[in-house]
């Protein structure tokens, strides 16, 4: 679980998502249990608006540099600004509080 | 090396460094490239197996700056990996630009 969580809190810190999937899939690729090799990450993220998918992906790549030189053989990614994450289905962010249930 | 590269980039039309070959790749990633560029119509792909050669296979990363393999050039531009191709070849635009080659 460690280099899962690493690269949980770098993409969370280096790109502000709204929303981080980070999936373990190595155990599909034929490799010793509990191996963290291979990882498909979802990042849904402002920072990607008006960006084509290679400067995206050179984005995480950057914030993973660390990790895909040491120990992450294969990374897949889906990389979307929130807009594109609603209009694929995905759960949206919720809207912030306005306050009314404490209102009198 | 990144001469080379330069030179197989720009001379071909559509190149993908890949792990293995075409007909025997060595990486679900590399083997799914190369079916979606097949799906959409590509021609005459040059497949260069950056496994036969370790200086190819980190000249490419250089060249690029890009960590992973697969990688795919169109009319010498980069395109991107297994990833973007994917999502370019469900968008449709991946069969346009193969198209227009």
């Amino acid at each position: 679980m460690f280099i899962q969580k690493q690269i949980e809190s770098k993409l969370a810190e280096g790109l502000k998502p709204a929303h981080l999937e980070v999936i373990n899939e190595s155990p599909m690729h034929g490799v010793p249990p509990g191996s963290e090799s291979h990882f498909k990450v979802v990042v849904v993220s402002s920072l990607f608006e008006g960006k084509s998918l290679v400067q995206r992906h050179r984005m995480i790549n950057e914030v993973l540099a660390q990790e895909l030189k040491e120990s992450v053989h294969a990374l897949t990614m889906q990389t979307l600004t929130p807009d594109e994450w609603t209009k694929k289905g995905g759960r949206g962010t919720s809207p912030p509080c306005l306050g009314g249930s404490k209102a009198g | 090396m990144q001469e080379k590269i330069k030179n197989i980039v720009e001379k071909n039309k559509i190149v993908i460094f890949m792990k293995g070959v075409p007909e025997a790749p060595q990486c679900g990633f590399s083997a799914q490239s190369v079916h979606i560029l097949q799906q959409a119509g590509a021609k005459n792909i040059v497949a260069v197996d950056v496994l036969a050669d370790p200086a190819i296979r980190e000249g490419i990363k250089a060249y690029t700056q890009w960590p992973t393999i697969p990688q795919i050039f169109i009319n010498g531009e980069f395109i991107g990996g297994c990833d973007i191709v994917t999502e370019m070849a469900e968008s449709g635009e991946l069969k346009k630009t193969v198209e227009a080659v």
